[in-house]
């Protein structure tokens, strides 16, 4: 690990006014120290968050006539998967499902909802150092003709890294908002908005490409989720190689509103398939307005892959994600 | 208030390690277990692949088990650490350590000291887990011998036998970002 100054924040503030192009923020610190480790990163100073107090507090709040949870930034995957207010929620139990199924216990202890976030992608290639891709500042993909077993299906490149999240993609189906504090003030953007593809013009000062459009001198402080709608429910699935501790293969999250088995909302996120967590527009179609039988989870599933294209060595992620759909839809 | 930043030469670091307060001059870049190890005498937690995958280095950070090898020591001051170290009396073992001795919960060792932290946490927030909570709780700590049925089997009755011998922390809750 290259040597790097170190402070305490104790504000949103004081923190704000540290950091910038190579003063990075630092939580949890599971992904950004096992990148430093590995020299793919390199920050000259890193601003410890987690000095500053109420960044980890779950509650529910009202806005207008509806009523929403603000989780802050600095929860824990553990804390959030424990929160009964959650786990005991059928419209909002996919985000714990998806916090409970992230990492190790260890991991979850430490890693924080804010850092899950916005994590840099697990590639092989991007991982080591000595290999100079696109992601991290390079001229090309070395997954795209080259070991691309966990690369994406959907949305093509320049970079075929999946986002690792399994949060994001229970947090997009649940139509989550962001909190972000920077030095001009405070904004909200859907979680939706804050994924963008990765593409040439947007690079970071280490040539990193991100895939959000959070600034290195922003710092997001809260993850806001709506109240679902009586009689919503919400499942996530996810598909893993082993039965313990992985990052999925693909994953899908299901938010959906019927009555009398009919779907009158839907909102479905995929995972593993993308360079970013992935809204299936198509899915939602097909399912919005129709009873859910067995023949309209079958056509759902066909449309979530309609716009597949399969790199030499992950074609079985197509049927993967199909069925770890109809699995979400039937619940 | 400006933050004041701190290295990236050696710093003093005030560290609560097993009930004791340790102040080490480190860099900020060294990791708790490598201060644990290096500058403590503290070997108990293995550097096993560094990389937060394999479980060697696990110690309880405040009530709950994480990765020394993916902390960082700065990180820590001001919160309590305990290791393996801190498992036994002298002489006298933690009833987990019996139970991994009695069932064989082990054949090269290494992953040991992290397995049997885990497993005391585990105890300490469940007293009476069922073996898949066994399983979900040491889930985060990789045997390359694979030695996992004989260890689950350990932890279980370990549980078996009570292991409530420090009711200050067996009685601890899983913090959950109420405060603040």
């Amino acid at each position: 690990m290259k040597p790097f100054s170190h402070g305490n924040a104790t504000s949103i503030e004081e923190a704000l006014e540290a950091l910038s192009g190579m003063s990075w923020p630092l939580a949890g610190g599971t992904d950004l120290l096992a990148l430093m480790k590995e020299e793919v990163a390199a920050p000259e100073r890193l601003v410890n968050l987690k000095t500053i107090l109420g960044l980890d507090a779950i509650a529910e709040r009202q806005s207008g006539n509806e009523n929403e949870w603000h989780i802050g930034a600095l929860t824990t995957l553990s804390a959030l998967s424990q929160t009964p207010a959650f786990a005991d929620h059928l419209g909002l139990r996919c985000l714990v499902q998806a916090a409970q199924e992230s990492a190790s216990p260890q991991l979850r202890h430490m890693a924080t909802l804010g850092g899950n976030l916005v994590q840099r992608p697990r590639c092989w290639y991007f991982r080591n150092r000595h290999v100079p891709c696109w992601r991290k500042g390079g001229r090309r993909c070395f997954a795209f003709k080259g070991e691309n077993k966990y690369h994406t299906i959907l949305g093509g490149g320049p970079c075929y890294a999946v986002h690792p999240s399994d949060p994001a993609v229970a947090l997009l189906a649940l139509n989550a908002s962001l909190l972000i504090a920077g030095a001009q003030g405070r904004r909200v953007v859907s979680l939706e908005d804050f994924y963008v593809m990765p593409r040439p013009d947007r690079q970071r000062e280490d040539g990193y490409h991100p895939v959000t459009i959070l600034e290195p001198n922003e710092i997001l402080t809260a993850i806001v989720v709506p109240e679902p709608q009586a009689n919503s429910r919400s499942v996530y699935v996810k598909r893993t190689e082993r039965g313990a501790w992985d990052f999925a293969l693909v994953s899908a999250a299901a938010s959906l509103r019927l009555e009398d088995d009919v779907v009158k909302e839907a909102r479905i996120a995929l995972g593993g398939v993308a360079a970013i967590p992935w809204r299936a527009n198509a899915v939602e179609e097909v399912l919005i307005g129709q009873p859910l039988s067995p023949e309209l989870i079958e056509h759902a599933a066909g449309a979530a892959v309609a716009e597949a294209k399969p790199l030499e060595h992950n074609a079985y992620k197509v049927d993967l994600i199909k069925g770890a759909l109809r699995q979400a839809l039937q619940i | 208030m400006a933050i004041s930043f701190r290295g990236p030469g050696p710093i003093p670091i005030d560290l609560n390690v097993n009930g004791e307060e340790r102040t080490v001059f480190i860099e900020p870049r060294r990791t708790l277990l490598s201060v644990l190890r290096e500058e403590l005498g503290l070997t108990g937690a293995k550097h096993g692949c560094g990389r937060g995958q394999c479980g060697a280095c696990t110690v309880i950070i405040d009530g709950e088990t994480a990765y020394a090898c993916l902390t960082l020591a700065v990180d820590c001051e001001g919160r309590s650490i305990r290791t393996i170290e801190s498992v036994s009396h002298g002489e006298q073992l933690h009833p987990v350590q019996e139970a991994f001795i009695e069932h064989d919960g082990y054949q090269c060792g290494f992953c040991t000291p992290g397995q049997v932290v885990a497993a005391v946490s585990l105890l300490e927030h469940n007293p009476s887990p069922t073996e898949a909570e066994v399983r979900e709780a040491m889930a985060g700590n990789v045997c390359r011998c694979g030695a996992y049925p004989n260890i689950v089997t350990a932890v279980l009755d370990a549980a078996r036998q009570g292991t409530g011998r420090d009711p200050g922390v067996s009685g601890a809750t899983v913090a959950s970002g109420e405060e603040g």
